[in-house]
């Protein structure tokens, strides 16, 4: 049997094909937008999978670290390492701000980790250039996306560090780099003031009459000294023994440490459903209008392309050939033009997603699921022309 | 005349457009017959009905009377007719139009071998066929061309290849030579008539043209609805 379509296509190839390449960079922003969804999902998995933790502890009733603030007492890690069931457990801070000077700044996410070997939870898993953080200050490892260098000075509020170690995928919930510094230093980044505020806070508080009381010598001193330290962390990141049970530590440390703690499932659910649910919709939403537009488009292209045909459609009818035949053509033109649309939307897709500022994710699944969205699409699209073909009266290759 | 149950005879067809008061009688009792191997001409002034007729023998307008016959089949009886029309059309009859209307996307040997391969023909068995009869046209040189690589007259032999492949008991021509030259349309005229002979096919020529007009043995003058059966010339062809 001779495929009409096939023939027409070729005929007609360079339209098909111009067409096809227009309908291909609208279909690979359709996989650009899904890729980026699957990058925001993939980059909390990766956030929850460096942090190396099965446990996170935070401050009571609070969803933190990444999603609300949290603030702990540092010395509380202590107590948990007695819970049974816990291997390790360490203090960390996280603080996104603005990391660099001038034309090099960066959006990054400070994170404080006690200095140590990949091995402590919160440490950045891999490195892939220097070493890890081993000094008590003035140190930086940061992620390669950060664009610094090994060696190079970052400035960090009104600390310089020095650049010893380089990771990659190391990221926020948000997509942002990550820079792991000393937890003291990341400590006063977080939570003391500038210069001026601790003096105006000096002030006020000598001028308070109950802190500085006549005849009580060493009472200003001592309460000026509690605000010049800070013993907050944002949360403590534990690691069970193999064997332990989640969510039986989770109780343990709950009942008998008053704080709030979530498992990975717990985690997981907060990052997805709560931090990336508004984005993810706002995405699916680009997605629906994004394939009605495709839709439109391809249906607005066959049927202008049958409509250019009425006449031979006419010829077709008279001489015989069934409707069938000629749905089927006007149809496996639809999905020829959504195969060329998807296999150029597919490459655009891969080859610009490195140049998103975001992690772009393209899965082979999404692919499959894309392609056979297409070709639903297609066929659906080229509902219109057939009708249109199929309401054509043979007669009218027939004059009068 | 035709013989009753050879090539196409019809008797008494009538066709009614619209009902009421508004309703148009384009056929008043038509009567033809055409015999396997020869060539009538019909003509008749616009809005006489020869559109009409031609719609009711291609099988395209059913007709609100009267009766037809293809062959030794039975078409038309009364308001009764065959239940399939459309395999009518592709298997008993052949069509010419004015223009060829060849598939723009389809080459010379596919245009002619479409019907059968559309009729589920093997395609090498149906380009075989097509070859073939392009050989009796003589564009057989033509066959791997595209349409829009020939010329008028060949356009139009192409055409006239892809209305016999089947091999049909009667062909329509519609104005088949009115964008041709006198010399092409001549020609054409003369291919139908040695292809009526050869295949035993009746062949119906709608046309105006005056060039042609005096070639046909027999023409039917159709008027108000209505055929009025008169001797052509005959002029010869050779």
């Amino acid at each position: 049997m001779i495929s009409l379509a096939g023939r027409d296509i070729l005929h007609a190839s360079g339209k098909f094909i111009f067409t096809g390449v227009g309908l291909g960079l609208l279909i690979g922003v359709t996989l650009s937008m899904a890729g980026i969804y699957r990058g925001m999902v993939d980059d909390a998995d990766t956030l929850l999978d460096n942090s190396g933790a099965d446990l996170w502890v935070v401050q009571q009733d609070t969803l933190g670290p990444y999603a609300e603030s949290s603030s702990l007492y540092d010395d509380l890690y202590r107590g948990i390492l007695t819970v049974p069931g816990v291997a390790q457990a360490a203090n960390v801070t996280y603080l996104t701000m603005q990391v660099g000077e001038g034309a090099r700044e960066h959006r990054a996410m400070v994170v404080g980790v006690v200095p140590g070997g990949p091995d402590a939870p919160g440490q950045p898993q891999y490195l892939v250039a220097g070493r890890h953080l081993t000094r008590g200050h003035y140190e930086a490892v940061a992620d390669l996306m950060t664009g610094l260098r090994l060696g190079e000075q970052v400035r960090i509020r009104r600390n310089r560090y020095k650049v010893v170690g380089l990771t990659r995928r190391t990221v926020s919930s948000g997509g942002d780099p990550m820079v792991f510094i000393p937890l003291k230093d990341a400590q006063e980044a977080q939570f003391l003031k500038d210069n001026d505020a601790i003096i105006h806070q000096r002030r006020r508080t000598a001028a308070n009459p109950a802190l500085n009381r006549p005849g009580q010598p060493g009472t200003l001193e001592a309460v000026l000294a509690s605000q010049t330290v800070n013993p907050s962390v944002n949360a403590v990141l534990v690691r069970l023994d193999p064997h332990a049970d989640p969510d039986q530590v989770a109780g343990e440390i709950r009942r008998w440490k008053r704080l709030t703690v979530h498992t990975r499932a717990e985690m997981n659910e907060i990052l997805q459903a709560k931090l990336i649910a508004t984005s993810a919709r706002q995405i699916f939403m680009f997605l629906v209008i994004l394939s009605v537009v495709s839709a439109a488009i391809v249906a607005f292209i066959i049927y202008t392309l049958t409509l250019g045909k009425i006449r031979e459609i006419a010829v077709l009818k008279l001489i015989g050939t069934r409707n069938r035949t000629i749905a089927g053509m006007i149809m496996q033109q639809a999905v020829g033009l959504g195969i060329i649309g998807f296999m150029v939307g597919k490459i655009a897709a891969t080859l610009w997603a490195p140049i998103f500022p975001k992690y772009v994710l393209l899965l082979p699944g999404d692919a499959v699921r894309g392609f056979l969205i297409v070709v639903v699409i297609c066929v659906l699209a080229s509902l219109v022309a057939i009708r249109a073909a199929l309401r054509v009266d043979p007669a009218e290759a027939i004059g009068g | 005349m035709a013989e009753a149950g050879l090539g196409i005879r019809i008797q008494g067809l009538h066709k009614r457009y619209g009902t009421g008061d508004t309703a148009v009688e384009a056929l008043k009792g038509v009567d033809l017959a055409v015999a396997p191997g020869e060539v009538v001409g019909l003509i008749g002034p616009s809005g006489s009905g020869k559109s009409t007729l031609l719609k009711c023998l291609g099988a395209v307008v059913e007709p609100t009377g009267g009766r037809m016959t293809l062959g030794n089949d039975l078409i038309y009886h009364d308001g009764w007719r065959i239940p399939d029309l459309r395999a009518l059309r592709r298997d008993k009859i052949g069509f010419v139009f004015q223009a060829p209307y060849l598939i723009p996307f389809l080459n010379v040997t596919d245009n002619v071998a479409l019907l059968p391969m559309l009729a589920g023909r093997p395609n090498r068995e149906a380009r075989a066929a097509a070859r073939e009869l392009l050989a009796a046209l003589d564009v057989a040189h033509r066959a791997a061309a595209m349409p829009s690589q020939l010329s008028g007259g060949e356009q139009q032999r192409v055409a006239i290849a892809r209305a016999l492949i089947n091999r049909p008991p009667v062909i329509l021509a519609d104005e088949p030579t009115a964008p041709l030259d006198s010399t092409r349309a001549l020609a054409v005229i003369r291919i139908l008539n040695r292809m009526a002979r050869q295949y035993a096919t009746a062949v119906i020529v709608v046309t105006h043209d005056e060039k042609i007009i005096p070639t046909f043995q027999r023409i039917y003058q159709i008027r108000d609805g209505r055929t009025h059966e008169e001797a052509g010339l005959g002029r010869t062809l050779e």
